[in-house]
């Protein structure tokens, strides 16, 4: 544990001065596009084009568009003053529950950047992209391999949209035993993720919500219990079988790759964000990955594209006639790009540093919840927990102090909040996520700034977290302001272009 | 392990601090049976050398566009992507963050997400538009539910000059969800009767321009008779750059707009990742998809960004939301913007006449060919030719001769009797070597 002042200044507006500009030295602020841009300014040259007759019909374009341009230097200015009013991983520990903010290796930037794989066309003839189709299939034999799943559907494209995919699979294997009118129910626990929900209501299916124990968990009688001949599914973590299909949400699959395999706890479907447990980087929101692995008996109705081993080369086999196959979710094959970063990741690591990643990720989440079992408190007891630990807002009760606060406090000690308000079923809950990336000097450091603002919250010192940030690019903004009038995009307001 | 910062010595401090004896007793509450006795039939860990060697014999496999005369669309394009896009696009604070939940420290993607947004807006010819969708295609698909819950009906009609695969992801989610499509009938000379299919038990009508065939159309009398039936027009396109030359479909009259922004910023990445575009009108805002930056105002009045609307989505809404997305193509829209923004106005409107004009070039020198017909009376950047003989094949062929020709219809159409026909298309990389080298090609492969 470090040592660390036992009182914190409290903060004083007066000492950072008001400047000409608005700017704080390296905080600097910025205008739109729109207020800086020109109709008639570009950061690119283009040849002319060639004098020909147009072949346009009478669609051409007759009236401005009203897009502003920029010179290139003018344009680097302007992103690189907005990337830096940004957290990110690479500045720091980004302990989002739920979320597995781990390191991204550049390598994997560099490889998928490899003009093999980033300039190849989806369509372009499959004897010109073989290596492509190879680089997919050892991707797939990999995900199979850690799950111990028969297929995988490589074209998802984020998670939810591999929630999608399974409960396809799923509604698709019900509809061909001749079930579709009888069961037409998924449960789903309280404390799931909003998009197993959303999935299912999505695809027709009327949602069983599971109650949580005491403890937090999904318990069996509890399941037993929400059981019925009209389920066709269930969403969650526990194995089951009753004729129903089981639903794994993978999105957590970062505390038990190559330690455990969920084929073996016999679910049927489980997507894997390759965006959280192999490291994609996660890019201020996408673009995520969301293969989907199958059970045998879900196998067969898995979406096209897939891939098929035709002698010695591959086939991606893209129309589903003739086939179970559900159809379709994309215009083309997956996230390729992410593909290539994530075996990166798994051939970087190999199958025991896999398993590494994995132990070092419960490791660090279980030192920082030993680290803060006094000052905090756990919604269900201490116990050990998996890759995330879980406190809820009942220390800080009394103290006039919300998880809101706490967590906007932290942003002004250097850190991104935990996940907070998430689990819905937890109240304040904060769900801290280390993963296996942080040294044990980031965590102690980490552990000891919570430690120091858990005990300032106790004492009162409430300065140090209603206004909180302070030190902040911004101080809290107004969410509700902007959902009460919703402004959605820059409106020409001046002649300024 | 180079990413793996414990020690051993750091691990066995941390679970004295825990207060077990190992790390296998942190995973006591599994059932013992559930846990792996040895490790995984996997492969070692490699260094970064290794990996790289690795990934280089597959990606030497591989033909890439930039190697070969390169005439393939139909929904993914080949532009110039200035190296500024890539550069800026891989400084950390985009790359290594998440989606901008905390706005006081994710003012830099809130902006730029804000900005996005009012891009596709006025390349729309729209009033608002979202934060991104994955790709086309599903945007095409969100956008035939949002129709849906907007007009409280279940029934969409798709032309026949949609994207197949896009009518396909149309169709896979319809079917699943219990509504009903309508899908035209192969429409290559865009000479389908619409208007005269629409009624007023549609919710919503799906038209592409410039269609997969690259034939560019008219939309306002399907917008008319639309509006008349009280079903939405639903525009797709699939070539961004399009429409800096031609009318925008909002212009038109679409209401709802979506479509492919991959060929603005983004590689061809083999298929994605993509960014699909999303607008539509204020009174619908409340029925739209996907992720909004919105305008406030900080606790000290500066003018600040924030995610919003955010009642429409699954984390608030749960089985009641707009739709299940989440994480969405933030990096691509990045990728977009920055692009979009080094064009301007200027740049994007000459862009998209270097590729009509190359397009017409080429139209040109293949309507000199004994054996080949070009179809379109109209195109931007692609249109659609017919061959004596079969398509797929003669790609192969042309291939062969180091020629990247183009898409055989028969791959999204199979068994539709269209084996004679090849989609071309053409940017402003194609030079008039690349021309040459295309009609000789062909000659030779015929």
């Amino acid at each position: 544990m470090l040592d660390r002042p036992a009182v914190v200044e409290p903060l004083d507006d007066d000492k950072t001065p008001a400047t000409f500009t608005g700017n704080r030295g390296l905080d600097q602020e910025e205008p739109l596009i729109f207020e800086i841009g020109r109709l008639d300014a570009t950061g690119v040259d283009i040849d002319d084009p060639a004098p020909v007759a147009t072949r346009l019909g009478a669609l051409e374009r007759n009236v401005p568009i009203g897009l502003p341009g920029l010179t290139e230097p003018e344009t680097m200015r302007h992103y690189v003053r907005l990337s830096r009013k940004n957290y990110s991983i690479d500045a720091g520990l980004y302990p989002l529950g739920s979320c597995t903010m781990k390191h991204n290796p550049r390598s994997n930037e560099k490889i998928a950047r490899y003009e093999g794989f980033a300039d190849l066309h989806p369509l372009q003839p499959q004897s010109t992209a073989q290596g492509a189709l190879e680089l997919m299939q050892i991707l797939a034999d990999w995900l199979m391999a850690l799950t111990n799943m028969q297929a995988v559907a490589m074209s998802p494209k984020a998670g939810a949209h591999g929630e999608l995919c399974g409960m396809m699979a799923i509604k698709s294997a019900i509809a061909a035993r001749g079930e579709s009118a009888t069961r037409n129910v998924v449960l789903i626990p309280q404390s799931a993720h909003g998009t197993n929900p959303a999935t299912a209501a999505l695809l027709g299916f009327s949602v069983r919500v599971v109650p949580a124990a005491a403890d937090g968990t999904v318990r069996a009688e509890a399941v037993k219990e929400a059981l019925a001949p009209d389920v066709a599914a269930i969403m969650l973590t526990n194995p089951n079988t009753c004729g129903l299909f089981f639903y794994c949400d993978g999105a957590n699959f970062n505390a038990i790759a190559g330690v455990a395999r969920p084929g073996d706890f016999g679910i049927d479907a489980m997507h894997i964000n390759l965006h959280k447990t192999f490291s994609t980087p996660h890019g201020g929101g996408g673009p995520g990955a969301g293969p989907v692995v199958l059970s045998e008996r879900l196998a067969p109705f898995a979406p096209v594209p897939f891939i098929r081993r035709n002698g010695d080369a591959l086939e991606l086999v893209e129309a589903a006639v003739g086939t179970q196959s559900f159809g379709r979710l994309t215009a083309f094959h997956g996230q390729m790009g992410m593909f290539v970063r994530a075996l990166a990741y798994m051939l970087a690591h190999g199958g025991d540093g896999v398993a590494q990643a994995s132990k070092d990720a419960v490791l660090s989440a279980n030192y920082v919840r030993a680290s803060l079992r006094d000052v905090m408190t756990q919604p269900f007891g201490d116990r050990i927990c998996m890759h995330e630990v879980l406190f809820d807002d009942a220390w800080l009760r009394g103290t006039g102090v919300t998880t809101l606060d706490f967590a906007k406090a932290m942003i002004d000690e250097g850190y991104h909040p935990m996940t907070i308000y998430f689990p819905l079923v937890v109240h304040g809950a904060m769900l801290i996520e280390p993963t296996e990336s942080e040294s044990k000097a980031s965590l102690d450091l980490f552990i000891a700034t919570l430690r120091d603002l858990a005990r300032s919250a106790k004492a009162g010192e409430v300065a140090r977290f209603g206004p909180a940030p302070r030190l902040a690019p911004r101080r809290r903004v107004d969410e509700a302001l902007a959902a009460r009038k919703p402004v959605l995009r820059w409106e020409r307001k001046t002649a300024t272009i | 392990m180079r990413y793996h910062p414990l020690s051993e010595a750091d691990r066995n401090a941390m679970l004295a601090t825990i207060g077990v004896s190992s790390i296998e007793a942190l995973y006591a509450d599994a059932p013992p049976a559930t846990l792996l006795k040895k490790p995984l039939d996997l492969p070692s860990g490699k260094s970064e050398q290794g990996v790289e060697r690795f990934f280089a014999r597959l990606a030497a496999r591989n033909m890439p566009a930039s190697r070969a005369p390169f005439f393939v669309g139909a929904g993914a394009y080949k532009h110039h992507i200035p190296a500024s896009v890539d550069h800026l696009i891989q400084r950390s604070e985009f790359l290594t963050s998440y989606t901008p939940y905390q706005p006081e420290i994710s003012q830099g993607t809130l902006q730029y997400l804000f900005e996005f947004q009012t891009q596709v807006a006025l390349l729309t010819g729209m009033e608002v538009a979202n934060a991104s969708m994955y790709d086309g295609s599903t945007a095409t698909a969100e956008a035939v539910l949002m129709a849906h819950r907007v007009t409280k009906r279940r029934k969409a009609l798709l032309s026949g000059g949609l994207h197949p695969h896009y009518a396909e992801v149309v169709r896979t989610i319809s079917r699943l969800a219990e509504d009903e499509v309508e899908t035209m009938a192969p429409d290559i000379r865009a000479a389908e009767d619409l208007v005269a299919r629409i009624d007023d038990t549609l919710s919503c009508v799906v038209v592409q321009t410039p269609d997969v065939f690259g034939n560019l159309r008219d939309l306002t009398k399907i917008a008319e008779a639309c509006h008349r039936n009280g079903a939405l027009l639903i525009a797709v396109f699939t070539e961004a750059v399009s429409l800096g030359l031609l009318k925008s479909p909002g212009a038109m009259g679409a209401d709802i707009v979506v479509g492919e922004g991959q060929s603005i910023g983004n590689s061809l990445n083999f298929g994605g990742p993509y960014v699909g575009l999303f607008a539509t009108r204020h009174e619908f805002l409340r029925q739209m998809p996907g992720r909004l930056a919105g305008e406030s105002v900080d606790a000290d009045g500066k003018r600040s960004y924030v995610l919003t609307l955010s009642t429409r989505e699954q984390h608030i809404r749960r089985d009641k939301a707009t739709s299940n997305i989440c994480t969405n193509s933030g990096l691509c829209a990045l990728a977009f913007t920055i692009h979009l923004t080094l064009l301007g106005e200027a740049g994007l409107t000459r862009l998209a006449r270097v590729n009509h004009a190359n397009a017409v070039l080429l139209a040109q020198m293949l309507e000199g060919v004994p054996k080949v017909e070009v179809l379109n009376a109209t195109f931007f950047n692609e249109f659609t030719l017919r061959i004596e003989g079969d398509a797929a094949a003669l790609v192969e062929r042309m291939a062969a001769r180091g020629v990247l020709a183009g898409v055989p219809v028969s791959r999204l159409l199979p068994r539709a009797g269209l084996d004679d026909l090849l989609l071309v298309a053409t940017t402003e990389v194609n030079t008039q070597e690349d021309r040459d080298a295309f009609v000789a090609a062909l000659k030779e492969s015929l």
